[in-house]
């Protein structure tokens, strides 16, 4: 009746798990309670959770992101705890426990963290760049965030209910495969990413279509912000790549549940057709996370330096060569897996080849700031920051790209101080930047200033102590994921990684705190303008937070407008217009489609997870359901008359 | 590419008419365009783990052994047939020709349909032969490569039911002859990979 | 001066109707159709067939296989050459450029690590 699930699947017999989940449930209870005590759950429901306003959308993906740092980084506390203190001793977490959390916490930072973090910037920002109402699949867009939610919530269940993985956060066979991890971890982290996978692939088909398809009239490709260009190249990636993961974790789910032979050791299997295939799909995604951080930052530091981005022309070729390039170098994830130096060596040249127009954004970065203006808030603290940080890891990125130097690297602490040194530096950094910029435009009111720089020092001094002595400790010999080692030298500089991690605590304890303190003094850091940082597109043209439909009157652009021209333009047109030219606008209508389907997936996952069969069909005819009706809508958008419009219009300052 | 904008001088003429925004066809086409385009993708990485695993058969049955040319030949027959009548339906939605559409989707339909039949009945003779896809790796990839393809063929089965019970029930609306277009995309681009299986995994398997 | 039909593209598998009788986009079907059949036959007979050299069989199957395809993508799918088509033809080139690295790339690769690597029975008896 229910599968494979009993009460053994609660971790009774583990503190850790136990605490947490228990402390997790409570906080929920809690939440859930106060909301509904307070009445506000009519209006999270209708303005929030059937939402397919691409605005509330992006909000709602970013608080997720945020979220799940949190318990991500709670992972990475644990792990550089034990680290330190684990030299001749066991540590605290027995391996079974450590290998969990070290592979969710991979999980969760790249598909739960970095992923919606920047697809919630990207949804907020790039529709009001391009002077439109909305993204081109508005519900769509709803069923993507949901479906993400659910991956997430999947991932979180498994601390309670049964186990995580512990096969790392890319799930190589044959230790993957049934016979060699029987138990529902590898499951629940297959089930997680097949189901929010395909949210991001819709994401995907969604933004390329925007970007490509729905500018505002006068907007040419080569007038487009430079986040919009990394938009649409970021999107295209994920519309190429996401489908060979659906492909591959398909594959490795035949063979657990129906004993196909994909990638087993016996009948024939090829295990190296796994890491082929999943690394096809994880290094673009390593390129689909950070190119938006890129257009971030082009956007913060042309306004920062109160310039135009230099050298636009070349961004965009750089942006889409790196997009293209990112497909063909997927092989160095593997050299040391025995292709041999024919291939290895193609592929270790398109490796530092691609550092080559990443190059060149950082120096026409530069070369912005040079000559200019420079107001150095925190969003352009952060975009310093990447600058220096992302460099040093790009090096060493071009340094493993050697396959000689990666045959005594791979897999070493040096290894995870590089993607760390990227992601960190590159990603992370730039959606702190992207969050602290465009925080007034969701808001209305912006975020301190004074803490949020006292949060990017954290962040930068924890980062480099937590993570130059796992460099030194890599050239050292230290291997990956050790749950315990006896090498005296490795110590002391584990123990200093160890005080990094602290002191990004501390770095996102303040950043609560900002948030805390933000709101509470949300009058006195109220944008009244639309306008905080004097920017140049068009998102800064439209009030803070901005009305539903973006703009009461699209923009319309002739093309030679000057830095920050088109802003100024589009204030114009819409300032001038006498109020009986405003005209009815149809926004799409609500919908609780999204929420639903997910609902009925969440329900499917877990089911499949453990083996409860007529609950998947049940579920299953759920999702179908849900999308006949949605279908079968007749009224699919509301119409704003033009009068409320104006008055919206009106009321807003301008 | 255009939206409604109010300029100086105008006042109020057409002022409280809905705007116009991009043509809707062109947006869902092409959105939808590129959803198959990751479609194609997808199979393109099974396709890839077939050709990899194409010898892996563990002592086992092979393409040469297995494969019945003349039950592709119908197969393929029945899916270029139908891709035709499936051009006609949408030239009959097109048109609002009531008469043409239901006729030419009903023979979609069975054709699709027949194509099923036709696999469903190879993959049960297979795994009757003891050649089912847990025997090797090479049987795991073309029982999964093939039947991928027909996870989509009787997916869109289920949406043509679905196209022609929406034009019955609301006749030729504008959305719903959007979903007509994207309908007709995924069956022509079905047909498509299914030149792709027969040719590869088909015919080069038994001629190896 | 707002259009919702703008001529200077066009949504991909859609040809504007010239007027609504529906024999206009009739004769492009008929004539996918017809090409489909003729280059399928031409696959299975060469697939069977001892009259052509046999190592050359696959190449031949794989011309005529991307021939049909187009044949689908012109007379079915109505993708063309010309200027409101650019946007369809540029996202089709860019997935068969994915699918040929994939494909060719996984080839290249699995190739030479199977090359390398000790066959798996013998691992097996190694354990």
């Amino acid at each position: 009746m229910f599968g494979k699930l009993t009460w053994d699947a609660i971790p009774f017999d583990q503190p850790i798990p136990l605490a947490a989940g228990g402390l997790v449930i409570v906080v929920i209870i809690a939440v859930l309670a106060w909301i509904t005590l307070k009445g506000w759950i009519p209006y999270l429901w209708n303005e929030w959770i059937t939402s397919v306003d691409h605005k509330r959308i992006g909000i709602m993906y970013t608080l997720l992101a945020m979220v799940m740092l949190l318990r991500g980084f709670v992972d990475a506390l644990m792990m550089r705890s034990q680290q330190a203190l684990a030299f001749h001793s066991g540590g605290y977490l027995p391996p079974e426990h450590y290998d969990q959390i070290f592979s969710a916490h991979g999980t969760l930072m790249i598909f739960f963290v970095a992923m919606p973090f920047v697809i919630g910037l990207m949804n907020l920002v790039m529709p009001l760049q391009l002077g439109i109402r909305d993204v081109a699949f508005p519900t769509l867009n709803s069923v993507s965030l949901w479906l993400t939610a659910t991956g997430a919530l999947l991932v979180n269940i498994s601390l309670l209910v049964g186990e995580f993985a512990r096969t790392g956060w890319l799930p190589f066979p044959p230790l993957s495969e049934l016979k060699y991890s029987p138990g529902v971890g590898v499951d629940y982290y297959l089930w997680s990413l097949q189901i929010s996978g395909v949210g991001t692939l819709l994401t995907g088909v969604n933004f390329v279509t925007t970007v490509l398809k729905m500018h505002a009239p006068g907007m040419t490709y080569m007038r487009m912000p430079m986040f919009c260009w990394t938009t649409l190249a970021s999107s295209l990636l994920i519309v190429a790549a996401f489908p060979v993961l659906t492909a591959t974790l398909a594959m490795l789910l035949l063979d657990r549940y129906l004993g196909f032979h994909f990638f087993t050791n016996e009948a024939g299997g090829n295990i190296m057709m796994f890491m082929n295939l999943i690394w096809v799909w994880g290094h673009p995604e390593v390129y689909i996370l950070i190119l938006p951080a890129f257009g971030i930052f082009s956007e913060v530091v042309s306004t920062f330096s109160s310039k135009p981005l230099f050298g636009y022309r070349s961004m965009v070729l750089a942006t889409m060569a790196i997009c293209i390039l990112a497909f063909m170098v997927w092989l160095h994830h593997f050299f040391t897996m025995g292709a041999g130096a024919d291939v290895n060596a193609i592929f270790g040249i398109a490796s530092m080849i691609i550092a080559v127009p990443t190059g060149v954004k950082i120096f026409s970065w530069l070369f912005t700031m040079y000559g200019g203006r420079i107001v150095f808030a925190s969003p352009m603290l952060w975009s310093i920051g990447f600058m220096v940080t992302f460099a040093i890891g790009g090096m060493t990125g071009v340094l493993l790209a050697v396959p000689p130097a990666d045959f005594v690297l791979h897999n070493s602490l040096f290894l995870v101080a590089h993607f760390h040194n990227v992601i960190i530096g590159g990603v992370l950094f730039g959606a702190f930047a992207g969050y602290n910029y465009w925080f007034p435009k969701a808001f209305g009111f912006r975020l301190h200033d004074g803490l949020g720089k006292v949060a990017f020092w954290c962040w930068f001094i924890g980062f480099y102590t937590a993570f130059m002595p796992l460099y030194v400790v890599g050239l050292m010999g230290m291997t990956r994921r050790m749950q315990h080692y006896d090498v005296p030298e490795w110590h002391p500089w584990l123990l200093v990684a160890g005080v990094g991690a602290l002191i990004v605590l501390a770095g996102i304890i303040v950043q609560v705190a900002q948030l805390a303190v933000s709101i509470r003094h949300r009058e006195e850091l109220r944008d009244t303008t639309g306008d905080p940082w004097n920017g140049s597109t068009l998102e800064w043209a439209t009030s803070s937070p901005p009305p539903p439909f973006n703009f009461a009157v699209l923009p319309r652009l002739t093309g030679d407008e000057g830095f920050r021209g088109v802003k100024e333009r589009a204030r114009q047109q819409a300032s001038l217009i006498d109020a009986s030219a405003y005209t009815d606008i149809e926004l799409p209508r609500n919908s609780a489609t999204g929420f639903i389907c997910a609902f009925f997936a969440t329900i499917m996952g877990f089911s499949l997870i453990w083996y409860i069969w007529w609950l998947v069909i049940v579920a299953a005819i759920g999702a179908y359901a849900t999308f006949v009706v949605f279908a079968w809508r007749d009224r699919t958008e509301e119409v704003i008359p033009a009068a409320e419009v104006a008055r919206i219009a009106r009321g807003a300052v301008s | 590419m255009s939206g409604a904008e109010a300029t100086v001088g105008m006042h109020g003429v057409a002022a409280h008419a809905a705007e116009q925004v991009i043509s809707k066809r062109i947006v869902v086409g092409y959105g939808f365009w590129i959803f198959l385009l990751s479609d194609i993708v997808m199979f393109s990485a099974f396709f890839a783990t077939y050709a990899v695993l194409m010898n892996a058969t563990a002592g086992g049955p092979g393409g040469r052994e297995l494969f019945d040319l003349d039950n592709t030949a119908i197969e393929t027959a029945c899916l270029l047939l139908s891709s035709f009548t499936c051009g006609l339906a949408s030239l009959g939605a097109q048109a609002h020709r009531g008469s043409l559409f239901y006729t030419a989707m009903a023979a979609t339909f069975v054709l699709g349909l027949a194509f099923i039949g036709l696999e469903a009945h190879e993959f049960a003779g297979f795994v009757a032969r003891g050649a089912g896809p847990t025997r090797s790796a090479f049987l795991s990839a073309f029982f999964s490569l093939v039947g991928c393809h027909g996870l989509h063929v009787s997916a869109g089965l289920l949406w043509l039911l679905t196209m022609m019970a929406q034009v019955f029930a609301k006749g030729y609306r504008p959305d719903i002859l959007r979903r007509m277009l994207c309908f007709s995309l995924f069956w022509h681009a079905l047909d498509i990979i299914w030149v792709a299986l027969f040719s590869v995994v088909y015919l080069m398997g038994a001629a190896t | 001066m707002s259009h919702s039909e703008d001529v200077s593209e066009v949504a991909p598998g859609y040809t504007p109707p010239h007027d609504t009788d529906p024999t206009e986009g009739l004769s492009s079907y008929l004539i996918g159709l017809g090409l489909a059949v003729l280059l399928t036959a031409v696959s299975f007979f060469i697939a069977r067939t001892t009259l052509v050299w046999q190592p050359s069989i696959p190449v031949a199957l794989a011309v005529l296989a991307v021939a049909q395809m187009g044949v689908h993508l012109v007379f079915f799918l109505h993708i063309t050459t010309g200027p409101d088509n650019t946007n369809n033809v540029l996202a089709l080139a860019f997935g068969v450029l994915i699918v040929l690295l994939i494909l060719t790339g996984s080839l290249w690769i699995i190739a030479h690590l199977n090359h390398n690597m000790m066959p798996m029975d013998q691992i097996m008896r190694m354990q």
